[in-house]
């Protein structure tokens, strides 16, 4: 029973919001898209992408061991999703090794097996609870409809409260992030901000996976920023354009998803992958040399 | 135990994967490019997925796909890498296509995604048949030596590719051929322990190797042999008790060594500092 399309916007908006759970689901997906594009800025901008992957996996364990101990899943969510930043944070490369040395490749190892050990993980409590077949799509790849009234005012109050954070910290943060030795230099506390943020990250996935599921919320996280930082390197203009990316296209997927077949999580994925495209082809454009100005 | 087929056709594959993915996760960890095999993990997943849905073997599609994307990411990139952000939104985007393709798979005919999608997401290896085990660990055996062969430019293009291209090395060559020797034990890997997974296999055993010693030779020995230990003590762990899944144990006990490793390196760098 797939609702058609009318072609004529403001009928189907109208359509699309007759229903709680599609009106729900929007403010769910605004709140998710808002909060993602904000900390995803920095997250790219820190060049953490693969620990944010890591972390949104971390939803899978959460929720399969939610699930198995009887506990709320959103709690197994925050829990796994923490736990899992704080061993990163915990477990940087030693002390004496360079950024680009030994030290990097071991940090991602380390990453990459706390992922891995958090899915296996994940897969065993699924095993232990013999939902294999049923659960693993969902989970993984989530779904918008379905987002009831109380998972979206405790959206907001996650989502407020992330944002804060950043909003206070961004300044040494950003410092932080650009030049660690300067910032060592002024005695800001950078393992301190490090572990922190990875914390406010942990917050945004754990949050942003009950909606898009764990392995989509990278479209979010990534995506929009990245296609704001392909255009400017300024924060302000940076954050707002990234927000305005990941809300057009969460609002255009679940618009579109609406009226298809197909899951709202393809749909979000390709939009976002579009817009990043075309803010990468805008820069390369912008960037090329005009023939006949001087140089 | 080993009186039973499906258990000697596990162990026949898991040790020459697990030589594998040492070897080649070794070089992995040390270009940095775990990020890459994440995306190349997961990208199999969503090959095995498209030829179930086009009605191939899935292992065409597994390779094909996974080669694909493994030389697009070298193209992309500079000296044969690919870079933090792209690795990110194109595997996203494939992953949103994976999505597209179970729900085509679930409304076909064809049906039993569940099962399918599980096995391929977290490996099946007590499913492998005699000769499904044999090709695994010829592959494994194959790809451990291509490593082991292009030791030498491998090492230099990794830790100085400027003076690897001074000397004549085809720098971009080497990384594509090494991107396309991932794809490859990831691919075949993917039976055994799973798209998800099989990443704990290229990191953990290769991770503890870097902690333990900066030597090649003694490294790749190493994340080769932690690699297969996790295997065979994966493997026998899940046959005493059968509620764990095979996968889980084997990254459970990978992951168990990469900690151990760290927990050793740190406590011998503190030894050395004289604390």
């Amino acid at each position: 029973m797939t609702p058609t399309i009318s072609l004529n916007p403001i009928d189907d908006l109208g359509a699309l919001l007759t229903f709680p759970f599609m009106v729900n689901a929007l403010e769910a997906g605004t709140i998710v898209a808002v909060l993602a594009a904000v900390v995803g800025w920095y997250m790219v901008l820190r060049r953490q992408s693969f620990a944010g992957h890591t972390l949104s996996v971390m939803a899978f364990p959460g929720a399969a061991g939610a699930a198995l101990a009887g506990l709320p899943t959103a709690l197994g969510y925050y829990l796994a999703c923490g736990a899992a930043a704080l061993f990163m944070g915990g477990a940087r490369g030693s002390r004496g090794l360079g950024a680009r040395g030994r030290g990097y490749g071991t940090e991602t190892a380390t990453i990459a097996t706390v992922q891995t050990v958090g899915l296996a993980t994940g897969y065993l409590f699924l095993s232990l609870n013999h939902a294999v077949l049923g659960g693993t799509e969902t989970l993984l790849f989530g779904t918008f409809l379905g987002v009831s009234r109380g998972q979206v005012l405790t959206l907001l109050v996650v989502a407020l409260a992330a944002l804060a954070l950043v909003a206070l910290a961004t300044r040494p943060l950003l410092l932080e992030t650009i030049d660690p030795e300067a910032a060592r230099a002024r005695g800001l506390p950078v393992a301190a901000l490090d572990l922190g943020f990875l914390l406010v990250l942990a917050l945004a996935v754990a949050a942003t996976s009950q909606i898009t599921g764990a392995l989509l919320v990278f479209a979010l996280l990534v995506a929009p920023p990245a296609a704001a930082q392909q255009l400017t390197m300024r924060p302000g203009l940076g954050l707002v354009l990234s927000v305005v990316f990941a809300l057009v296209v969460v609002w255009l997927g679940l618009g579109v998803a609406y009226f298809s077949i197909y899951p709202v999580g393809f749909y979000v994925t390709s939009f976002a992958f579009a817009v990043y495209l075309a803010a990468r082809l805008w820069h390369a454009r912008a960037r090329r040399p005009h023939g006949h100005h001087s140089a | 135990m080993f009186a039973h087929e499906f258990v000697r056709n596990a162990y026949l594959a898991g040790t020459f994967i697990a030589l594998g993915c040492g070897v080649v996760g070794w070089f992995v960890v040390l270009r940095g490019q775990l990020f890459a095999g994440d995306a190349l993990t997961h990208v199999a997943f969503v090959g095995a997925i498209a030829a179930a849905v086009l009605g191939f073997d899935e292992r065409v599609g597994l390779f094909v796909l996974t080669l694909a994307v493994a030389g697009g990411m070298a193209a992309l990139g500079s000296r044969g890498q690919a870079d933090d952000v792209v690795i990110g939104t194109v595997f996203a985007w494939i992953l949103g296509i994976g999505v597209l393709l179970l729900a085509v798979l679930a409304t076909s005919p064809q049906g039993g995604t569940g099962v399918a999608a599980a096995n391929t997401l977290f490996g099946s290896i007590y499913s492998l048949s005699a000769a499904g085990s044999r090709v695994a660990a010829v592959i494994g055996l194959a790809v451990s030596a291509g490593v082991v062969l292009a030791l030498r430019p491998l090492l230099l293009t990794t830790l100085d590719s400027e003076l690897a291209a001074v000397r004549g090395v085809p720098v971009r060559a080497v990384g594509v051929g090494f991107l396309a020797l991932l794809a490859v034990v990831t691919a075949e890997s993917t039976q055994a322990v799973g798209a998800l997974l099989l990443l704990g296999l290229l990191a953990a055993p290769a991770g503890a190797a870097h902690r333990l010693t900066a030597s090649p030779y003694r490294g790749l020995a190493l994340s080769a042999l932690i690699a297969v230990a996790a295997v065979w003590g994966g493997l026998a762990l899940s046959y005493e008790f059968a509620a764990l899944p095979p996968s889980s144990a084997i990254i459970g006990l990978a992951g168990a060594g990469y900690a151990a490793a760290t927990l050793f390196a740190g406590a011998r760098m503190r030894r050395r500092q004289g604390r």
